[in-house]
């Protein structure tokens, strides 16, 4: 009886777990586990600071010279179209504490929480490009659903023809994933780059999910089957950027009254 | 069962829970071989202990691993499983002359073979359960048979090892 009654308690948890915005208390968010992660992470991180510092190096680079081309020359002028298109989004740095990619449902824990204004569905990147979805928050730690998650889609597009689907990792290698909804007719070329769509605000336009790696035509779908190869190194996360955009609410209650689930 | 054998048994369980969410969890050989390796915590609990107190540690055992590795009630679910099955199983695989009342089931104090014949029906279930719940809504078969196969292996022989270096012949650990 006992069993029974413990096994109904454990399925029930795995059912009200498995909704992509769960509770906080039962996961890597709540203050506990957090607290071990982060003290392990203390530990461990010293050991991949080399590779970290490079990476930002790198980003930083990029960064400058990004710059170089937007600043202005002295002799020019600068009218601001609208104060409303600038701005909208916001950037905040995280530190990953946690992180899984070998399960077929990954999630990574970070270090920030909602006393520092996360709140549950923020898009999370790294300098690489996409790395997930803020799933729970507690006061100072979240939970993402990585992209390697197979429930979780992300609103993509091919860069070079704006032709627009749904990145899905299928579970296999965390390396790869599926553009997924992309009509047959559409060339898709070996080696084209897929970014972010921009279109449910969640990730601004344009932030690197990955390149195409082999397409073919799906077997019993009008779609075609691409496979990406993801830019984002699962296995080397260290260090995250939290993506709140000051748009998203009124999007959000947009779609929903018009009733328009986007993903 | 004295108090300080009960809170020896509760007390290797915590180890067992530090071991595995501090070290295990990122240990994936190959992307296929995962490393459970507090199953054999359950799996070594004394004989004499009754199937109602193993389900009860089991059930705070798997909460705890769940929590770390955000798999909410499936290593609990799985690990249930065969706290259930495990007593069903021992009486199945009694020796000629019985039990010693409050041995462990270990390696070192059943010998190698019943060992293994106690052990494998016993992981290979949890693994089956545990991937089986992982991988629902998805059709990974292929993938998770072959992290099935390869953990249990993984398993039996990390836990082998640990009964060789840890444990010891007769009581306690």
């Amino acid at each position: 009886m006992l069993f029974v009654l413990l096994e109904a308690v454990a399925v029930s948890l795995i059912v009200s777990s498995n909704s992509q915005q769960g509770s906080a208390f039962f996961n890597s968010s709540n203050e506990l586990s957090g607290s071990v992660f982060q003290t392990q992470s203390n530990v461990v991180e010293y050991f991949s600071l080399s590779s970290v510092n490079k990476s930002l190096m790198e980003k930083n680079a990029e960064l400058l010279t990004e710059l170089e081309a937007l600043r202005r020359p002295a002799d020019s002028i600068f009218i601001p179209l609208d104060s409303a298109l600038f701005a909208t989004i916001q950037f905040k740095g995280a530190k990953v504490i946690n992180n899984s990619l070998r399960l077929s449902q990954n999630h990574l824990t970070i270090n920030k929480g909602s006393n520092h204004g996360v709140k549950t569905g923020m898009g999370v990147i790294n300098e690489q490009g996409v790395v997930g979805r803020v799933k729970s928050v507690s006061r100072n730690f979240s939970t993402i659903i990585s992209l390697l998650h197979t429930d979780l889609l992300v609103s993509s597009k091919i860069k070079s023809n704006d032709v627009f689907g749904s990145t899905k990792w299928d579970g296999l290698n965390p390396e790869q994933a599926k553009l997924m909804y992309v009509p047959r007719h559409v060339v898709v070329e070996m080696g084209d780059q897929v970014v972010t769509s921009g279109y449910n605000s969640i990730f601004p336009e344009g932030i690197p999910i990955g390149t195409v790696i082999e397409v073919k035509p799906g077997t019993d779908t009008n779609y075609l089957d691409i496979t990406l190869k993801l830019d984002t190194d699962f296995s080397k996360i260290s260090y995250v950027y939290l993506v709140e955009s000051f748009q998203q609410q009124e999007l959000d209650s947009l779609y929903q009254s018009t009733e328009i689930s986007n993903e | 069962m004295n108090s300080i054998r009960i809170i020896t048994i509760l007390l290797t369980g915590f180890l067992y829970l530090l071991f595995q969410i501090l070290v295990l969890k990122n240990l994936v050989l190959f992307g296929v071989a995962f490393c459970f390796l507090y199953v054999i915590y359950i799996i070594l609990l004394p004989l004499d202990l009754k199937t109602i107190p193993v389900l009860l540690i089991s059930f705070f055992l798997g909460l705890g691993v769940d929590l770390f590795y955000d798999t909410l009630g499936i290593h609990t679910a799985s690990l249930l499983l065969i706290a259930f099955l495990r007593h069903r199983w021992l009486m199945v695989l009694v020796p000629t002359g019985g039990y010693e009342d409050d041995l462990q089931p270990s390696l070192l104090n059943m010998g190698f073979g019943w060992f293994l014949s106690y052990s494998i029906p016993l992981v290979l279930v949890y693994h089956i359960l545990f991937f089986y719940i992982e991988s629902l809504g998805t059709d990974l078969f292929i993938t998770s048979l072959q992290k099935i196969i390869a953990s249990v292996i993984f398993v039996l022989v990390m836990s082998i090892i640990v009964q060789l270096l840890f444990y010891r012949r007769r009581r306690g650990i």
